[in-house]
């Protein structure tokens, strides 16, 4: 028969990975510096030159946007461009720690009951199913309006909660599908545990799919915040003084701890929209800004997911 | 597995031949309990594989070929599934073994090559992390050491320029590359059984013979016993000792190679020998096939699995199921009441 050099054959490669992957581009590299941007003022937002975004000056109310006001003034005479930076951190900070809440839990059990399916995974998909059944807005909008005083904390807690089932469906549907793979039987007949499989094998796997979900998760619970910002206002009754719209403790925001090192009360982007709806004649960019900058934030954190989901499908492309 | 402490020195050193048998299967029945009831998708095989010894299991696809190496590899689902019977691996009972026992046996006494090298690796490790793994796993090897085993395990595989390739992903190397690559895994354990199931289905036909000669090959080198799982004649008329041809999880024909192509009893063999296109057929030839389908294993019928497929039964067929009877020449069985003439004459 043959020997191993005989066997021994040149075979052409069939095709470079930067091929086999779908490029990037331009665009996702200008969304990922727009986030990058983002995060940086929120955590930065109290060292850089910014005004003070609760100073009232108010000798410039509603202030069209100059050289000294990026964005003008509110009613009360106070910066919209510090108040919108500054206002990120809260967005952020709501996105990022309930979804770390969410994926933290789903994540595990996901992966855990798509791995080991029978029992365990019978039993967890119905809980969450049943969980999944009922909107989540509801939920949370419910679980806020009587546990008070709403803290930062608190929110993240309750929006991360209740982001559990969602996670743990996409992320068990992401590792069945890779589960079922012979390469996991393959590890295994080499020996290697179940855990092992479950860190080596899967979890580098099932990372592309989830880091895009985290994205579109963080985007989502950004706008969910700044719903529950506004609904903030409709729970209470109407307000038609200006008196209360310096009262910003109705508002979800106001008694953060967190948010202390800044003064409260802090904006955030949905109150400033919300607050900005009775002076919304005078004064437009009081609506428009904090508006541009969630919705570009939102726009960016779902382009980077898409195309990071893209780009890692590999099985898309090629194979 | 520590009923077994004879059997944790390295299996690098050749077995010596205390038996002469290193695989021991009797009646194995593998049944799956499904929603329209029992599904036996092995049923009752014996067989003995000798060392160094290369068994060809042939069938077509649904005659329980699969199921059975699966089952001797001991990875079938628990849940759903009943095995009895007996798997001796050097002695080493399988039927029931937990899944921690095999684990000891997995890499070290018996792997597996898969059928499909596209989905058989990690499509996001390196593939030498994905040899590395094992040597690291399942035999202790520092990094540094497991590195160069892999080097050598590829340059063995026949991969040229093995140092590149190391830190290739799956992705980046063809279906025969990542075949060889899956057979360097495979053999990092030092196994004395390889059980290939289907190795070159999903391959090139040029790719097929390389990757055929190289199990070949490395068969003789490593002093390895394999069980070649196809549904392709050709593949193991020359690379095979004995053959086992299956049919509705049944053994129907058994024997050593050479005898079973040239004095094959069994209509379903002769059937499916005659379903490989020959150079000297002349141009144009209708491809043979066996008319109608395997049967739900779910539904057999009653008597011979084959019978209502084949040319040549009759009531009796129908009715009872036919045993293994040896032939004249030892080791040769076959399962049918109305066998082919001796020495395989056409038959009127």
């Amino acid at each position: 028969m043959s020997s191993a050099t005989s066997a021994r054959v040149d075979e052409v490669d069939e095709a470079s990975p930067d091929e086999a992957r779908a490029a990037l581009g331009p665009l996702f590299w200008v969304c990922v510096a727009w986030l990058a941007l983002n995060v940086f003022g929120a955590v930065f937002a109290n060292v850089l030159p910014l005004d003070n975004p609760l100073y009232q000056n108010y000798s410039l109310v509603n202030a069209a946007p100059s050289l000294h006001h990026w964005f003008g003034t509110d009613d009360l005479g106070r910066d919209i461009f510090s108040r919108v930076v500054f206002g990120s951190r809260v967005s952020l900070a709501v996105g990022a720690g309930s979804m770390l809440i969410g994926f933290g839990i789903g994540a595990p059990l996901g992966m855990l009951a798509a791995y080991r399916r029978g029992r365990l995974d019978a039993l967890l998909t119905a809980v969450m199913y049943v969980a999944l059944a009922f909107p989540a807005i509801v939920a949370v909008i419910a679980v806020l309006s009587f546990w008070t005083p709403r803290t930062l904390l608190k929110i993240i807690l309750v929006i991360g909660l209740a982001s559990v089932p969602l996670v743990y469906r996409v992320i068990r549907a992401a590792t069945m599908s890779v589960a079922t793979r012979d390469f996991v039987i393959a590890a295994k007949v080499q020996g290697a545990t179940d855990r092992r499989i479950l860190v080596h094998e899967l979890t580098p796997n099932v990372a592309p799919i989830a880091v895009s979900f985290l994205l579109i998760g963080v985007a989502t619970v950004v706008a969910l915040e700044g719903a529950l910002a506004f609904l903030g206002l409709s729970v209470n009754p109407p307000t038609p003084s200006w008196g209360n719209m310096i009262n910003e403790a109705r508002t979800v925001m106001s008694q953060n701890p967190w948010l202390v090192l800044f003064n409260p009360p802090t904006p955030s982007w949905g109150n400033m929209i919300n607050e900005a709806r009775t002076v919304m004649s005078q004064n437009p960019w009081l609506v428009l800004f904090p508006s541009l900058a969630m919705c570009l934030l939102l726009l960016a954190l779902n382009f980077v997911g898409d195309r990071l989901r893209h780009h890692f499908d590999v099985a898309q492309v090629k194979l | 597995m520590s009923a077994t402490p004879e059997r944790t020195t390295s299996a690098t050193t050749a077995p010596v031949a205390s038996e002469p048998v290193l695989l021991s299967v009797r009646d194995l029945t593998t049944t799956f309990a499904t929603n329209a009831g029992p599904l036996r998708a092995v049923d009752g095989v014996s067989f003995d594989l000798g060392r160094e010894e290369v068994l060809g299991v042939v069938g077509e696809s649904g005659s329980g070929k699969t199921v059975l190496s699966r089952t001797i590899m001991g990875l079938l689902a628990r849940s759903r599934v009943t095995v009895s019977g007996s798997v001796r691996l050097d002695g080493v009972e399988i039927v029931g073994a937990s899944e921690n026992a095999m684990r000891q046996l997995w890499s070290t006494r018996v792997a597996m090559v898969f059928q499909d090298p596209m989905t058989s690796l990690n499509p996001v490790m390196r593939v030498g992390h994905q040899i590395d793994e094992v040597l690291r796993v399942r035999l202790g090897l520092s990094r540094t050491a497991a590195r160069a085993r892999s080097l050598e395990l590829l340059s063995l595989v026949g991969i040229p320029s093995p140092a590149e390739r190391y830190r290739a992903y799956p992705g980046q190397l063809s279906g025969g590359m990542r075949q060889r690559v899956v057979i360097a895994i495979a053999l990092a354990g030092a196994p004395a059984l390889l059980l290939a199931d289907e190795p070159t289905t999903g391959l090139d036909v040029t790719i097929q013979a390389q990757i055929l000669n190289l199990l070949d090959d490395l068969t003789a080198r490593l002093h390895m016993s394999v069980v070649l799982v196809t549904h392709d004649l050709g593949v193991v008329a020359t690379r095979t000792s004995r053959i086992m041809v299956m049919y509705a999880g049944r053994v129907v024909e058994s024997g050593p190679t050479a005898d079973v192509f040239a004095d094959h009893r069994m209509p379903y063999t002769r059937a499916l020998l005659e379903c490989s296109p020959r150079v000297s057929n002349a141009p144009h030839t209708r491809l043979a096939a066996i008319p109608g389908r395997p049967p739900n294993l779910a539904a057999l019928p009653a008597g011979c699995s084959f019978a209502p497929r084949c040319a040549y039964a009759t009531e009796r067929c129908h009715r009872e199921v036919p045993a293994l009877v040896e032939t004249t020449t030892p080791g040769h069985q076959y399962a049918c009441w109305n066998p082919l003439p001796a020495r395989g004459g056409p038959r009127p």
